[in-house]
This record gives structure tokens, C-alpha cells and sequence, in this order.
């Protein structure tokens, strides 16, 4: 990767004894989409707020294009950010909240016009111009929001809960338009969400982070399969946790209280107790035939998948996506879980 | 969109007591003087005829009605002492408005942007003049502004003046004076209105590139307009036809409406002549109010 656009170093945050941000770091190269996700309460709000220049780091530096940005105020720094609330000007019209950054940085009322009328059409509000903010739905504010922080062409443009305040079907919709901008645009997008599937789903990179740490940074699909530490598979997806002791007497095996499981790799030492995160859709599930036995305690119709509870041992159920599945509670049923499925971790001392 | 819809006996009462209460303490009263203003002074208790009585016949009423007349108001135009009482009473309240509204907005401003826990108490502060009698504090301004005066000594000990500065009995004073009695009322909205904005709309306005003074100008100023054209008109419209402020701190030369009635009414007994001076200033004072409002609302509604 070339020389990153935002380099974060060391970054560290505290109001009086809670510390929001812990010393962190990472990079976001050029026209990538970058997200940061966490629960609330992380330090995602107060990192992309350190970034924009509404809070100063006690320690650490944040660097846009190797300059540091430490003593820049917000107006004068090449970022932009959309605001979880929108923050739209009232008593503008939405060409003059589009326009408003243009018009601070003094350009030729021509070269405005331009610009705003390209960002319009390229987030479908063309008809609204004229239109004041109170007379917008919730999608076209949000796409108010997005044209107004991109019009002054930001080096980055940061994103507070873009889609929060929209509703299901809206926000799938706007996850590609958001996409596609960004393509368009070749901006490099941050964005701050406490929703694991907007993060998978829009970014090419995402930062997890707890309690004012960044404990994985990866691509969606690594953070998915591979996550680093038991809060990241914990969060970021659906998993059930499995308890057991490391066995490698007879083939590497992971001990549990309903069989052994064997396993394709483990760097833990013999007699290691660790957890296994084994996601729902990764335990294969049959009616007859080898496996572990069970019985379906439970079922929800998800549409695309069915997911049952079913128990394995007196204290253990595991959560399993059944695709073809016509199971009724009490049926008794085999699980199969790949070596190679699911991942390991030491528990904690 | 206003959907029409029954009202239950509970809703149309509760509706009814605010214009019961405009009826019994306004509406009443301003007939009264209205009907005064078409009557004519007499040497006599009440001073002006016709008087109406509860004996009168439909007959006796018609033939009374007969004698009003618009004289008090012809007056009032052929007088320049009305005239000039009206504007100079107008350019004392709109200089007084404004200079109240320079003193307000900071203060507002920075309540409203002071620590929330703070807020309570300076509000309290805000409107702690009003424990006191509004003619004693006004008294006070005599004590701080006359020629052997608190600020007149002050300043004569420092050596900044040889002679005491005439303030006292000036217009100057009678502003002083409006400004001071007068700016909790211009306070109080235009904190509510600052206290209301979102402060993410100013940070958003510094993150497009709105320098301090920008985002103020921009956001913060436009967004209070309510709460500005409310102060102003509180401020306003007591103060044109105020009559303590100007008769206290003003000088001989002081002319406002207020004084003038007041000398009609108990120094010459023309209580016709001064209920037209009065019924004059309502219109004056309400016609631009009544339009401007009716402008604000289609505004209003052009927007939905």
C-alpha cells in the first residue's frame, strides 16, 4: 500500500477517569472505505470526532497526508463529516445546504451552480432544490447530508451512523447508492456504525473496537471467518462459544462435555483450556448418520435459512442454520462440525 | 391538511377562557376609550358627554349617539405636538429597541452556551430586577446619573472630567433607562431561541469550512430570528408609549406619546382628546404587527 491518507498514532482520549480512546492506531490509504464499529461507548464516535477536529487527543497524533493536524481547527481541515442527526441548515434551502461549504470557501457563483447541481444529480435530488429541509423525507435528508459534506471535494469524508436513522428496506437500498458514490467520487470514506452488517457490508476494511482499543482491523470477510479475539466473534456475526480442553493424544481434538471435535490446526499446547466460536450456518445438520447427536429444542423461520436450538449435552445447546428445513421441536438430529470450521481461543487466564 | 373536526364541551371551554380573558380586559376597556374618543370634553365628572345611562330609552341612546363626533381625531392631525410626540416616541423606542438588543444577545448568548447546571440560576439572575419595584430601580438610575451622581463623582475622582456630565433629564437617560427596565424581556427569548439550536448545526457549519465568525453570521444569528423579532416586540411596544422612564429621567425637551396623554388626561382634563391620542397609537402599533404577522403565517404555510 502507498503512503496512507489518514495515519492514526497512537491516539489517546480521556475524560477525567473513563478513557474513550487507548492508544489507538491504524491507517486509511486513498479511496479506500474504512469503518470503524464497536458497540456504544467504544471510542468510534470520539476517534472520528478527534479526526474531524471537535476533540483534541491528549496523546497520540492523527496525520492526513503525513501532516499532522494537531492545532488545525475544523474549518480548516480538508475532512468533511456527515452527521448522525444530519445537521441540516433549516433555514436553507437544500441547493444552499449543498452549496454551503462551497460558498465558504469563496468560489465563483458559476463554478457553485455546477457542482451543486452534479451533486444533486448524483444523489437523485435534482426536483428538491428549491425544497426546504422540513419538507424532506428521511432517505432525501440523508442524501442531503452526503451532498452537502462531499460538495467541497474532502481529502476524507467521515460518516457518523449514515443509516441509522433509516428503516430496513431503505437502508439496503442506500448501502449500494452509498457504495457506488464512493466508487464515483474515489473519496476515502470513514465511516462509524455500531451495525456489523452495515460495516461488512459497505466497507473494504473495518476496524473493531472495545473499550477504547481497536482489537481487529481486516477485511470483512477475514473479520468474519477469522476474528481475532472472542469479543470480535462474538460481535460481529452470530456464533455459539463452546467450552473445552485441547487434546492431542489421539489427532488434534478439542475436548467438549457432548464428544471430541477434531481439529485441522491448533497452536495451543495440550491440555490448554480454550473456546471454540463455531458460527450457526458452519455445523452441518442431518437427520441420520455419524455426528453428534441432539435434539431440536426450538426453532426460528429466518426465510432463507432455519435456525434451530438444539441440545447436545445437558448444559450445552448450539444455535445451527438448517437450509432445508422442515424440523419440529423434539426431533432428534446429527451435527457435523468440519475441523477446519470455526476458531479457537485460549481462555483467558 | 387542517382536518375539521368536533370539539367536546371540555376542548371549546379551555379554548373559550384565553378569549373570555382578551374580551373582559382588553377588548372591553378599548371600547371604552374608544367611545370616550368620540365624545367631547365638559367641565364636568366624567369630562366628556354623551353619557349613557341604565334609564336610557332606545330613543334617548340614538339621540346621544348622534353627537359623537370625529373631532378628537381631526385634532391630532391638525396639532404637530401629537405628530412630533408620535415620532420622537417612535425613534426613542427603536433606538432604545436596539441598543437593548445589542446589550441581550451576548448576554443570551453566552447563557445559553454556559454550563447546563448553571443555566437555572442564571436565568433566576436574569430576571432578579423584577423582585423590586419598577419605580424604585428607576429612581435608582436618578441616584447613578445626575450631576452630584454615583458615575458624575466616579469619574470626577478619577480626573477623566473637570464639570459633571449632563445625563440626567436627557434623552440619552430616558434610553438608558428603557434599556435597562427592559432587557429581561428581550433576554429571555432570545436565550430560549439559542438555547433550542442543535449544536451539531454549528459544528456541521465549522466542518464545511465556517470560520467562528462565519457560523455565527451563517447559523447561529438566523436561526434566533424568532426569538429577536420576539424580544423586539416586547421591548417595542411597551416602550413607545411608556410614561415612567421618559417623566423620571427625561429632560423638559423629552416629547413621547406617553407624556403627552398623561398631560391631557390630568393636567387639561381632555380625556377625549387623549383617548384618540391613544386609540391612535393602538392602531399605529398593531397595524405593522398585524400585517407582519399575517405575512410570517402565509410564509408558514407556503412551506408546507
Amino acid at each position: 500500500m502507498s503512503a496512507p491518507l489518514l495515519s492514526i498514532e497512537g491516539v489517546t482520549k480521556k475524560y477525567g477517569a473513563i478513557v474513550a480512546l487507548d492508544g489507538v492506531k491504524l491507517d486509511v490509504g486513498a479511496g479506500e472505505f474504512f469503518a470503524l464499529l464497536g458497540p456504544s461507548g467504544c471510542g468510534k464516535t470520539t476517534l472520528m470526532r478527534s479526526i474531524a477536529g471537535f476533540e483534541t487527543p491528549d496523546s497520540g497524533a492523527v496525520r492526513l497526508r503525513g501532516e499532522d493536524l494537531a492545532g488545525v481547527p475544523p474549518h480548516r481541515r480538508p475532512v468533511n463529516m456527515m452527521f448522525q442527526s444530519y445537521a441540516l441548515f433549516p433555514h436553507l434551502d437544500v441547493f444552499e445546504n449543498v452549496a454551503f461549504g462551497l460558498r465558504r470557501k469563496g468560489e465563483k457563483e458559476g463554478a457553485i451552480r455546477a457542482r451543486v447541481s452534479e451533486l444533486l444529480e448524483m444523489t437523485q435530488l435534482a426536483p428538491f432544490g428549491a425544497r426546504r429541509i422540513n419538507e424532506l423525507s428521511g432517505g432525501q435528508r440523508q442524501r442531503v447530508a452526503l451532498a452537502r459534506a462531499l460538495a467541497p471535494k474532502p481529502a476524507l469524508l467521515l460518516l457518523d451512523e449514515p443509516l441509522g436513522a433509516l428503516d430496513r428496506k431503505l437502508r439496503e437500498e442506500t448501502q449500494f447508492q452509498l457504495k457506488e458514490i464512493q466508487r464515483k467520487t474515489r473519496t476515502s470514506f470513514v465511516i462509524v456504525t455500531h451495525d456489523q452488517d452495515e460495516a461488512l457490508a459497505l466497507a473494504d476494511r473495518v476496524a473493531v473496537m472495545r473499550g477504547g482499543r481497536v482489537e481487529q482491523i481486516a477485511s470483512p470477510i477475514d473479520i468474519y471467518e477469522r476474528p481475532a479475539t472472542r469479543f470480535v466473534a462474538g460481535f460481529v456475526g452470530e456464533t455459539n462459544f463452546v467450552e473445552g480442553v485441547i487434546a492431542r493424544d489421539d489427532g488434534l481434538a478439542f475436548a467438549t462435555t457432548f464428544g471430541r471435535l477434531p481439529r485441522a490446526q491448533c497452536a495451543l499446547p495440550e491440555g490448554a483450556r480454550a473456546t471454540l466460536s463455531i458460527r450457526p450456518e458452519r455445523i452441518e445438520v442431518a437427520r441420520e448418520g455419524q455426528g453428534i447427536a441432539g435434539r431440536v429444542e426450538d426453532y426460528v423461520f429466518r426465510g432463507e435459512y432455519t435456525l434451530l436450538r438444539v441440545r447436545v449435552a445437558p448444559d450445552v445447546v448450539l444455535r445451527v442454520g438448517a437450509y432445508d428445513g422442515r424440523f419440529a421441536i423434539g426431533d432428534d438430529v446429527k451435527l457435523t462440525i468440519a475441523p477446519e470450521a470455526g476458531v479457537l481461543f485460549a481462555a483467558a487466564a | 391538511m387542517m382536518r375539521q373536526r368536533r370539539l367536546s364541551l371540555g376542548q371549546r371551554l379551555t379554548l373559550a377562557i384565553p378569549y373570555l380573558w382578551i374580551a373582559a380586559f382588553f377588548l372591553a376597556p378599548m371600547l371604552l376609550i374608544a367611545k370616550i374618543s368620540l365624545s367631547h370634553a365638559v367641565l364636568a365628572r366624567p369630562p366628556y358627554e354623551p353619557r349613557f345611562l341604565s334609564s336610557d330609552t332606545l330613543a334617548d341612546i340614538w339621540a346621544k349617539a348622534q353627537s359623537f363626533t370625529f373631532d378628537n381625531y381631526r385634532a391630532l392631525v391638525a396639532d404637530s405636538l401629537y405628530f412630533d410626540s408620535y415620532v420622537s416616541s417612535l425613534a426613542i423606542a427603536g433606538v432604545s429597541t436596539v441598543a437593548t438588543l445589542l446589550v441581550a444577545y451576548p448576554f443570551a448568548l453566552a447563557m445559553a452556551r454556559g454550563p447546563r447546571q448553571w443555566r437555572p440560576f442564571l436565568i433566576g439572575l436574569a430576571a432578579a430586577p423584577f423582585w423590586t419595584s419598577f419605580l424604585i430601580r428607576v429612581y435608582a438610575w436618578i441616584a447613578l446619573l445626575k450631576d452630584e451622581g454615583l458615575i458624575n463623582n466616579a469619574l470626577m475622582a478619577l480626573g477623566l472630567i473637570d464639570a459633571p456630565l449632563q445625563m440626567f433629564a436627557t434623552t440619552g437617560a430616558v434610553v438608558v433607562g428603557i434599556v435597562y427596565s427592559y432587557l429581561p424581556f428581550m433576554l429571555l427569548p432570545i436565550y430560549a431561541a439559542l438555547e433550542g439550536q442543535d449544536p451539531s448545526l454549528r459544528e456541521a457549519a465549522a466542518d464545511l469550512g465556517a470560520s467562528p465568525l462565519q457560523v455565527f453570521l451563517r447559523v447561529t444569528l438566523p436561526l434566533s430570528r424568532d426569538g429577536v423579532v420576539a424580544g423586539a416586540l416586547l421591548v417595542f411596544i411597551p416602550a413607545v408609549g411608556e410614561f415612567v422612564i421618559p417623566d423620571l429621567l427625561g429632560g423638559s425637551d423629552t416629547l413621547m406619546i406617553g407624556r403627552t396623554l398623561w398631560n391631557d388626561f390630568f393636567a387639561n382634563h381632555d380625556w377625549p382628546a387623549a383617548s384618540a391620542a391613544a386609540i391612535a397609537l393602538v392602531v399605529i402599533l398593531l397595524a405593522p404587527l398585524l400585517l407582519w404577522e399575517r405575512a410570517r403565517l402565509r410564509e408558514e404555510e407556503g412551506r408546507r
